[in-house]
């Protein structure tokens, strides 16, 4: 099979139900998406699959024929997305090991939703936890790199 | 930010050819990491400590020997180097230490990187450098060293309008004596500490190229899980293999044996599935058959373990600190308030699960790993392998959090004793049924109070005995009751002017490996002592926050060698001269966090705020919650305040945010989260049933108010944790008249309003 990952043409004829994190992370040697809890309950491993936010451990490589992957390494050419400003702005991680997921599910949100309530900050980034507890400063980042911020 | 950009610091290492060796870590992993010497040009540095090297490129190398895990301090300690030493901070470059004695305590638990010497240390060397370069210029001119200035990374003599880089000094410098008592700088004349400094791992962190234990990668490396034992002290009776071996990509299966009860750092050892991928070893692992021995806590249940704590804790135990006659003060009292409070066992559950690639050969054992102790993980790793530790090299990667988890060396030992066994690298990956099931929970406690009020209110007694096993249960046999050192945080140190007091520890054997978590024995203690002081309180008819300021009484310094401890009481390590109880210090949070989060102002029905101040790790924090209780028995937390004295606050900025990430674990303890057994295993497995906060039950606002009172610096990781639960608890009685005594408030609340 073929898919697309971070721009880049792939082929892929391994076992088809291997959670795409681990061809992301043991294959491509993508390591910015991590591995926390292996059953979608802590978004860590969160992901784009053509544009939509996705948690890379539930999701087996036999979905993804002719998907366009992006990963927290794909997400600007320089560090320099919204997102990621918004965030060095805020100096929201701590040890950081979830932010790669937390700022996949934001980007993903501001793409589908310019200008973000709380409410749907809430909603959207629940999926992604943060033992560090840096939640108070993602909402503020998010609302920093929303339409309304800007 | 107040310095000079993130950027403009990677850009001058970009063009001494660092920045290359950075990318190339990124494509390879962590392996060329201790190539860095490399880098420096023809002439040696100058080092004059082990902390930092200057080479003759200017480039100035500051080695962190500390464990970076989110609490800033690679970046805090390059901001004292950097300070003292007069950089510029464009050149300074990083590199985290590997573990070895040289460094003296490496072991990053304790909130104790910069209060227990570093500051001090990094301070002194850094300013023995600038001198040294100093005199260096001034004898390349030939005038007074009193004459010239080192600024921003070069040495200037201002009269002659002169100026020579440091790269340029290093030569002269290093055949210089490193001065013993170097001039400090006077802290008006700071550049970096105190200030707010970007962190330097963070553009690595948003670009996802940090790299953590789970990250680390070797040519030819193979990857290991391992089913460890469901019961702590059972070992591998029978293992079949045979389907695990089927799966496309596993190599071996290895039995791992067990360390016997007390296991301290060693490994539980178990059944490990060594594979080429890690989606191989999960599958592989899921299709072994194993059966377990037998194991002395193959009963254990918590809901009976609570019963046998709570008759241990209604009977007199071992009188650790004794004040008065508190028998006769209560049988005396006007009123009488006996109250029990019960917390449970929690797990670390840091987002990264940990993680060891370890490489064993002819020539010893290299490691790299997500360890808070890289020194314990070379001493257990060399006694695992019986080879001198002079041949373990314990590199230190980004930790993805770690709460005490990482300090326990255990799963580098795995990795040790698999890559000896297979004779390639091997890195164990934990999952997150591993962590929650197989680690080290923070203790569980019940407690059972009394306290007397006399007929103005006023508190004359105070019975206080708590049963909950000991982190030295772990360690060694027969350690039946908390340790002096456990009783220490919060008990024996609490601070009221009450006349008869006494404190008891009774006895709670351990059947699980016990582990100090996130602000350890003081996560129930001050649970347990800011609840009982709000009941009292309202049971003498009080405001609770007058009531305390009241039972603190007059400022003072509390002399612990007149409050009738049993032993000399620890305090954290340090000494009680330079860091005295001081019940000032107390009040001043007190007032402060009750001043700005509006003490006392009218909330509607269903909504309450709740007090509590504790002092740990010699930083002093209150805390004030809102809690709002749905008609569905829902906590909504609209706004919480903290505030927190830890002394000199040397990079404000981490500690504001340690202070919150601290309310939001504080929470996730108060709330959510529980480790129970049953058959003596745990019954929780991953972050659907052992529950943390998430976004949505966070607090709306979050403020954090810095009382830095500009003493010598407290701690600051663990300290603003212990004081959220109670305030929790007495803002839940405050908006519902509901008492919490049992955490968590789970479901507790469904029909309270």
């Amino acid at each position: 099979m073929r898919l697309t990952v971070n721009g880049t043409p792939r082929t892929y004829d391994g076992d088809p139900a291997q959670p795409l994190l681990w061809y992301l992370r043991d294959e491509l040697g993508l390591t910015g998406t991590k591995f926390g809890c292996g059953i979608s309950a802590c978004g860590a491993c969160t992901v784009h699959v053509d544009g939509t936010a996705m948690q890379s451990c539930v999701t087996p490589m036999m979905a993804l024929a002719d998907k366009k992957v992006t990963t927290i390494e794909g997400l600007s050419a320089n560090g320099d997305h919204p997102v990621q400003q918004a965030w060095a702005e805020a100096n929201v991680p701590q040890c950081g090991y979830c932010q790669s997921g937390q700022m996949m599910a934001a980007a993903a949100l501001l793409q589908r939703t310019p200008r973000p309530t709380a409410a749907d900050i809430d909603s959207a980034m629940s999926a992604v936890l943060c033992r560090c507890g840096t939640y108070t400063r993602i909402r503020a980042a998010i609302l920093a790199a929303s339409a309304g911020g800007r | 930010m107040t310095t000079p950009s993130d950027l403009e610091r990677r850009e001058f290492l970009r063009q001494l050819g660092v920045a290359g060796l950075v990318l190339a870590v990124d494509a390879t992993g962590v392996h060329r990491l201790e190539a860095m010497p490399a880098f420096f040009a023809a002439g040696d540095p100058l080092q004059p400590s082990v902390h930092l090297s200057i080479g003759e490129d200017g480039l100035v190398t500051v080695i962190c020997h500390r464990s970076e895990m989110g609490q800033g301090i690679r970046t805090a300690l390059c901001m004292v180097m950097a300070d003292e030493l007069e950089a510029d901070w464009t050149t300074i470059h990083l590199e985290q230490a590997i573990g070895d004695p040289k460094y003296g305590d490496q072991n990053t638990d304790g909130s104790s990187s910069i209060r227990s010497g570093s500051y001090m240390r990094f301070r002194m060397a850094g300013a023995a450098a600038r001198q040294m370069l100093e005199h260096s210029a001034a004898a390349e001119w030939g005038v007074p060293a009193s004459t010239v200035t080192a600024r921003n990374g070069a040495v200037v003599h201002a009269a002659t309008n002169r100026s020579l880089p440091f790269g340029k000094l290093v030569a002269r410098a290093r055949t210089l004596p490193v001065p013993a008592a170097p001039t400090l700088k006077d802290a008006s004349q700071f550049r970096f500490i105190g200030k707010d400094v970007a962190g330097l791992d963070l553009h690595d962190i948003l670009t996802g190229r940090a790299i953590y234990g789970q990250d680390a990668k070797m040519a030819g490396m193979k990857i290991a899980v391992i089913l460890h034992p469901p019961v702590y002290g059972a070992s591998v009776a029978s293992v079949d293999s045979a389907a695990a071996l089927r799966v496309t990509g596993v190599e071996r299966v290895i039995t791992l044996a067990t360390t016997p009860i007390p296991s301290g750092f060693q490994p539980l050892g178990g059944v490990a599935v060594i594979a080429s991928s890690t989606w191989a070893a999960l599958q592989g692992r899921r299709a072994l058959q194993v059966t377990w021995t037998a194991s002395p806590n193959d009963a254990h249940d918590s809901t009976a373990y609570r019963a046998q704590l709570e008759a241990s804790a209604r009977a007199p135990g071992r009188i650790a600190r004794q004040q008065g006659d508190v028998t006769a003060a209560l049988a005396s009292a006007a009123n009488k308030v006996t109250a029990e409070y019960y917390a449970p066992h929690l797990a670390h559950a840091p987002m990264e699960p940990p993680a060891a690639l370890a490489s064993v050969t002819a020539d010893g054992c290299e490691c790299w790993a997500c360890t808070q102790n890289p020194q314990a993980a070379r001493d257990e790793v060399a006694a695992a392998l019986k080879i001198p530790k002079e041949k373990v090299i314990c590199h230190v990667t980004l930790l993805g959090g770690a709460f005490g988890r990482k300090s326990k060396p255990d799963y580098v030992v795995e990795a040790a004793l698999l890559s000896r066994e297979m004779r390639t690298p091997v890195k164990v990956v934990w999952s997150r049924e591993d962590d929650i099931q197989n680690g080290y929970p923070h203790t569980v406690a019940f407690q059972h109070l009394e306290g007397a009020l006399d007929a103005n209110g006023k508190v004359t007694a105070w019975l206080h005995r708590v049963a909950s096993p000991s982190i030295s249960s772990t360690f060694a046999p027969d350690q039946t009751d908390l340790s002096d050192g456990e009783l220490a945080l919060g008990i024996l140190d609490q601070p009221y002017a009450i006349p008869n007091y006494q404190a008891e520890s009774c006895k709670a054997e351990g059947h699980s490996r016990i582990g100090w978590y996130r602000s350890v024995s003081n996560v129930p203690h001050a649970f347990a002592i800011s609840s009982f002081i709000d009941e009292l309180a309202h049971a003498a008819g009080r405001d609770p926050r007058d009531f305390i300021l009241a039972l603190l009484g007059p400022d003072r310094i509390v002399d612990m060698t007149k409050v009738g401890a049993v032993k000399p009481v620890d305090n954290y390590g340090d000494n009680w001269e330079t860091h005295p109880l001081d019940t000032a210090r107390y009040r001043k949070v007190l007032e402060l966090v009750t001043k700005e989060a509006g003490w006392g102002k009218r909330l509607p029905q269903g909504e309450g705020l709740g007090v509590a101040v504790h002092r740990s790790f010699l930083t002093y924090v209150a805390v004030v919650v809102h809690a709002k209780v749905t008609a569905q028995g829902e906590i909504v937390i609209p706004r919480v305040d903290i505030a927190m004295d830890c002394g000199f606050a040397v990079h404000p900025e981490r500690v504001r945010s340690q202070a919150e990430g601290a309310v939001i674990m504080g929470l996730s303890n108060a709330i959510t989260s529980e480790l129970s057994f049953r058959n003596g295993r745990v019954v929780q497995s991953n972050y659907h049933d052992y529950q943390v906060l998430r976004m949505s039950a966070a607090p709306r606002e979050l403020h954090v108010h810095l009382a830095a009172s500009g003493g010598p610096p407290g701690g600051v990781g663990e300290p603003g944790v212990p004081p959220v639960a109670p305030a929790l608890a007495n803002a839940i009685f405050a908006a519902t008249g509901k008492r919490i005594r049992t955490l968590p408030v789970g479901r507790q609340l469904a029909g309270a309003q």
